[in-house]
């Protein structure tokens, strides 16, 4: 077995050592019960090749593990009933495609039943449309390209499978963005998230690599300073006074109950090496392990989206070194740009937004034409799937892939200033024709 | 100890001690994956210690079901402190044998001592042997006996594939359209019902819907909801069959009224038709004489059978001694909705609490019995006249 010289990597090298092929020839001792042969597969210490140490395929509770016992059946036989689905998995998955792909797993065992569990559990909605489908590693998006590469174009407004994505964390390249109306703009944020090389993704990660992922994000933030000096609080250890503190702050992250996120498995053995991180200022925050490996927010009230995202690059490009140092690159290509285990989330993985007071223009029947030509979306103020409040909406970008981070930093500040400047027409009873903006 | 320290540091720890030995670092790394169970009341957590859990971790069935997999739906649910869950669950009929070091200490733990490793389970579906099976029905509403079946050579449901439950729902299927004479009767497909069928259902009470419990669905059962599943039940409506929910089948056998004699040979006629019916396509039930039928929770094992009534006993549910009558009476109560439910209108739902190490027959005049004593004290009791407590019975006869 090889020992890598960093502990953490271990336990990812033993999981992904072997071709896939989960069940070793000719280690089986079996006896008959009843009729039916029992294998059991015991890793022989001082076996020449390299054993097996978890006899792991998928870790997900849900039983698709094991590819070859499905390669029993027809392909026809196992294809999903997608008669009344709407989501991009949906729409791609042909059953010609489902027989072509249907015995290829990743090297961690991760196999197209486990990409698809969540898009087969959850039809969708007539109007919304999910994408239905996640990674379980890196390697998901080579194996089941095909797949995901017409999932990932109808996402990313047509991105293809040549294309080469731009990844731009310099803030110095952001124009303005430091002059939002605090009469209006209440808050500003950045989020985005990055995984670990080496490691599984939220839905397919055994325990140990998640507190390996866990450990390595701990040592990283420890060791950041002045004003990114913070502190860590695990779910499973926080005191009733943190937990409220956190709530009251807004960070709290609960376990998830979308159905989307937990029929992908990313919920298992909860709370477990989850936890919160944020500096002393409450301005940069980081979730461990609950979508995806780390999701790094930077944030403040106002409209000072420029120290928003200068924070947000500083803080991310120094979590980066440190991880460096220790061995650890973030899961990145360039033509995916970095990878999460949701297929939306690829590029930049980012969402630049305010919370801005817009109660005029929100009722104007241009307001949609206008989010759409700045290349925004608007949510209610609880994040995705709320409602406005009191006209305040959550704007931000609705792209995350084929623009840089700069780029759509920039869209979000100059579309969110357009917007406070037509409320403000709108006020004063004028017309906002002539600030109709281009589709971008 | 081992599995609390953070992993690099472990891997320092064998490295510093020049463990080159591949056992040890199996040992390690099967630690670091240990679950942390100091918040956990469930059967799974009070015995898998981490020498068991390194032992079994790298195991696997044929069909590839692992020890995590069987205890990921104890891990993700610490359970109660009133309550005690079993915290894990079978993905195949192998998963009794691969993981028997783990699953025998549970059974006999969950099944009062039964112990698999040297007790045999007895099977009897003789229903002309009950004796005094006629409830007056003054008292008792209704009689129940429910079962589950599993089909022999498929995954069980946290496991199986989409097609392996297709096959079970044709195996099904197919045996339950050769039912005749009062057994006649339709299979309605959770996929393809129409309006008007679902609501029949439902008025008839016999509709099961997708799993919310989180015991369940953290299991696995809940996947590709509702290919494959349906609802199969006599023109009478008196026999009923749950396809691919919580088990491959679960047989249920009803009426009004208290002729619990005709509920159990309907049940035991039903089920061996059904049971001769597959044989005949060359299937059969998974069963063996260590742990009688096998079924998706290790608690449903055995006979997998609860009988039961609907019993008005307003008097003797407020009396201080009814709890222990029950339980020396080897009975449970539940609410009329069912597991989890509260009684209403002093009417409980009463039935057995064993299901492993005594035969369907035993059970089933455990039950009449019992619910005969009860009527007993609550006539007494209206009369005014004292009841006394029975002695306890005996677990396994």
């Amino acid at each position: 077995m090889e020992i890598a010289a960093n502990g953490s990597r271990a336990a990812a090298i033993n999981r992904r050592s072997g071709s896939g092929q989960r069940r070793a020839a000719g280690r089986c001792g079996g006896w008959k019960l009843l009729g039916g042969t029992i294998g059991i597969f015991v890793s022989t210490p001082g076996s020449s090749s390299s054993p097996q140490v978890r006899q792991q395929g998928a870790n997900m509770p849900f039983g698709n593990t094991h590819n070859q016992v499905k390669l029993k059946f027809a392909s026809d036989q196992e294809y999903p009933d997608l008669s009344k689905h709407n989501n991009h998995m949906a729409k791609v998955l042909t059953p010609a495609m489902y027989e072509r792909l249907r015995s290829k797993q990743t090297p961690s065992g991760f196999t197209l039943d486990d990409v698809i569990q969540t898009g087969v559990d959850n039809p969708g909605h007539p109007f919304i449309m999910t994408v239905g489908c996640v990674a379980g590693d890196e390697e998901t998006y080579e194996v089941f390209k095909e797949l995901l590469d017409p999932v990932i174009e109808d996402r990313h407004g047509g991105y293809k499978p040549s294309d080469k994505h731009k990844t731009d964390l310099n803030p110095a390249n952001l124009k303005g963005g430091d002059d939002l109306d605090p009469n209006y703009v209440l808050s500003s944020r950045v989020r985005t998230g990055r995984s670990i090389r080496g490691f599984c993704l939220p839905p397919h990660c055994s325990r140990g690599e998640r507190r390996a992922v866990e450990k390595l994000s701990i040592e990283a933030l420890d060791s950041l300073s002045g004003d990114l000096k913070g502190k860590y609080y695990a779910l499973k250890n926080m005191t009733d006074a943190e937990q409220q503190q956190l709530i009251d702050d807004h960070f709290l992250f609960d376990k998830p109950v979308s159905p989307l996120l937990l029929a992908s498995g990313m919920a298992r053995d909860w709370p477990d090496a989850r936890g919160i991180w944020h500096n002393d200022n409450k301005t940069f925050l980081v979730w461990v392990n609950e979508e995806d490996h780390l999701r790094v927010i930077s944030m403040q009230k106002g409209g000072n989206m420029k120290e928003v995202f200068n924070r947000f690059c500083t803080g991310l490009t120094k979590i980066e070194t440190l991880f460096k140092d220790r061995g650890h690159a973030f899961m990145w290509n360039e033509h995916l740009g970095y990878v999460l285990t949701c297929p939306s989330n690829l590029g930049t993985g980012l969402r630049a937004g305010v919370h801005v007071k817009l109660p005029n223009m929100s009722k104007h029947a241009k307001f949609e034409e206008v989010l759409k030509r700045l290349r925004l979306q608007k949510r209610g103020t609880g994040g995705v799937d709320t409602a406005a409040v009191g006209g305040v909406f959550d704007i931000s970008n609705a792209d995350r892939l084929g623009f840089s981070e700069v780029e759509l930093v920039q869209m979000v500040v100059d579309g969110v200033r357009l917007l406070v400047d037509m409320e403000k027409k709108l006020e004063k009873g004028q017309s906002i024709d002539d600030l109709m903006p281009a589709q971008k | 100890i081992l599995c609390s320290q953070p992993v690099p540091t472990l891997l320092k720890h064998f490295l510093s001690e020049r463990c080159s030995n591949i056992l040890s670092c199996f040992l390690y790394l099967c630690s670091a994956e240990y679950p942390d169970l100091r918040k956990h009341n469930n059967c799974m957590a009070s015995n898998l210690t981490p020498a068991i859990y390194a032992k079994l971790c790298d195991k696997a069935t044929p069909n590839g079901y692992t020890l995590d997999q069987a205890i990921q739906t104890g891990v993700d649910n610490p359970g109660h402190p009133f309550i005690k869950t079993v915290g894990l669950v079978a993905g195949d009929e192998e998963s009794y044998e691969v993981f028997a070091e783990l699953l025998d200490p549970v059974i006999k733990e969950r099944h009062n001592g039964y112990d698999p490793r040297n007790m045999k389970h007895p099977t009897d579906l003789d229903a002309s042997k009950i004796q005094s099976g006629q409830f007056d029905e003054r008292y008792v509403l209704s009689s129940r006996v429910r079962t589950g079946r599993s089909i022999r050579g498929l995954s069980l449901p946290p496991a199986c594939t989409r097609a392996e439950r297709r096959e079970v729902e044709r195996v099904v299927v197919d045996a339950l359209a050769g039912l005749k004479g009062d057994l006649t009767g339709k299979y309605y497909s959770l996929t393809q019902m129409t309006e008007k069928e679902q609501q029949q259902l439902i008025d008839d009470h016999f509709l099961f819907d997708k799993p919310v419990s989180p015991l369940l669905t953290c299991a696995g059962m809940a996947r590709d909801w509702p290919d494959a599943r349906g609802i199969w039940h006599n023109n009478e409506k008196t026999f009923l069959i749950w396809v691919n929910e919580e088990d491959h089948t679960r047989v249920i056998s009803m009426e009004k009224g208290g002729n619990m004699k005709r509920v159990f040979e309907r049940f035991c006629r039903g089920l061996k038709e059904v049971e001769h019916l597959i044989q005949e396509k060359g299937w059969e039930f998974m069963w063996n004489e260590r742990l009688g039928y096998i079924l998706t929770c290790p608690s449903n094992l055995g006979t997998g059978l609860r009988a039961g009534v609907h019993v008005k006993l307003p008097l003797l549910s407020k009396d201080a001694r009814f709890s222990k009558i029950l339980d020396h009476l080897r009975l449970q109560k539940r609410g009329t909705g069912g597991v989890d439910t509260a009684a209403v209108g002093g009417v409980f739902d009463i039935s057995n609490l064993d299901r492993l190490g005594q035969s369907e027959v035993q059970l089933v005049q455990t039950v009449v019995d019992g619910v005969n004593y009860l009527i007993e004290c609550e006539k007494r009791l209206e009369r005014g006249q004292d009841i006394k407590v029975p002695p306890p019975l005996k677990q396994f006869k």
